[in-house]
């Protein structure tokens, strides 16, 4: 029998950031505590503004034993990066 | 009579000093990682009111204490902590009932505190406030699910709120400072926050399927400093350094 409680993840998006980072994991019941574990234990020192909590095992997740036919086709595929442009100077970030 | 601020100052500071004193205990220990945690986070808060409320007190004395020595130099019978605060930690379910017991008065008070006219109590309370009404809610939310969790859950933190109960009532003493603070418009009679208090507890528990215990036997004595033989031995910990080592600096 297993007395740990179900696995969390957790995504802060910090004082300057644009996206939720994922942070860490953590245990709890159910999402309020969730999310209260989630406060004390990652944003102690004043890391965000925002934060989510997912249940671990919702997310789907690549499996690594089939990276080759995921990842393997696009290492040789150069010319997808925008490498071969000249890109103007009033262009500040691309 | 010194002014009747100091005692009230006092109370709030001894109080949440010697809550976080004892919570700080879990430090390491507590049953998961996010407890441990979360329980930490709360003695730090608890300290932090309680560097700023015994600072008052010592502003509002006049003489050369500081909040420093106020914490570290005096008796058991000269500290105004209910009786609440010092039980033991037992257990986790003791601790965790003892906290949501401690929280829902003390959002109460702080609440009335933070509309008094005396602008550093009203800005004090205000300060703490918002990390107290955090803790209530964690406190809260804990209780009830333990309360509604599994049979053991359950028994546990009913034998808790069962066994802190008369200690509970300490919070609602009324004294003669409290008559003049009253006088003064500072706060109002400890005993009058009962109900409203008794009022969240009652809701709390419909959900948690806790019961209240029905007998109101109050322990008394804190406002006197007449306190239970454990705060003896808490002190005796948390004073060795300074006492030992007298003006010691970190």
């Amino acid at each position: 029998m297993t007395t740990e409680l179900p696995l969390w993840e957790v995504f802060i998006r910090g004082q300057h950031g644009t996206a939720h980072r994922h942070v860490g994991s953590l245990h709890a019941t159910d999402a309020e505590m969730a999310m209260n574990n989630a406060r004390d234990v990652y944003t102690r020192r004043n890391e965000g503004l925002s934060i989510w909590v997912v249940p671990s095992s919702e997310i789907v997740a690549s499996t690594p034993s089939k990276k080759g036919p995921l990842f393997d086709p696009s290492k040789d595929k150069i010319y997808r990066h925008p490498s071969f442009y000249n890109i103007p100077e009033e262009v500040k970030k691309i | 009579m010194s002014d009747p601020r100091f005692h009230l100052a006092l109370r709030m500071g001894d109080n949440s000093l010697i809550l976080a004193q004892q919570n700080s205990k879990w430090c390491g220990h507590a049953p998961t990682l996010e407890e441990d945690i979360a329980l930490a986070n709360v003695s730090l808060d608890l300290m932090g009111h309680a560097q700023m409320w015994l600072g008052l007190a010592a502003e509002i004395e006049g003489e050369d204490r500081t909040a420093d020595i106020l914490a570290f130099f005096r008796d058991t019978d000269e500290f105004r902590n209910s009786l609440l605060v010092e039980r033991p930690n037992v257990d986790f379910a003791t601790t965790l009932m003892r906290q949501y017991l401690f929280d829902v008065w003390h959002l109460e008070q702080l609440l009335l505190l933070s509309q008094c006219p005396d602008i550093l109590i009203a800005e004090i309370s205000q300060k703490a406030l918002v990390e107290v009404e955090y803790h209530r809610q964690r406190s809260q939310s804990l209780v009830m699910k333990l309360g509604d969790g599994t049979v053991e859950s359950h028994n546990r933190m009913q034998e808790a709120l069962n066994a802190l109960w008369s200690y509970f009532g300490s919070f609602f003493e009324d004294s003669i400072v409290d008559e003049l603070l009253f006088d003064l418009k500072i706060s109002s009679m400890p005993s009058s926050l009962y109900p409203r208090v008794l009022k969240q507890l009652n809701q709390d528990c419909l959900l948690s399927t806790l019961k209240i215990p029905e007998s109101e036997f109050w322990q008394k004595g804190a406002v006197q400093g007449h306190h239970t033989e454990n705060l003896g031995y808490i002190l005796a910990e948390m004073q060795y350094l300074q006492r030992t080592y007298p003006n010691s600096k970190w």
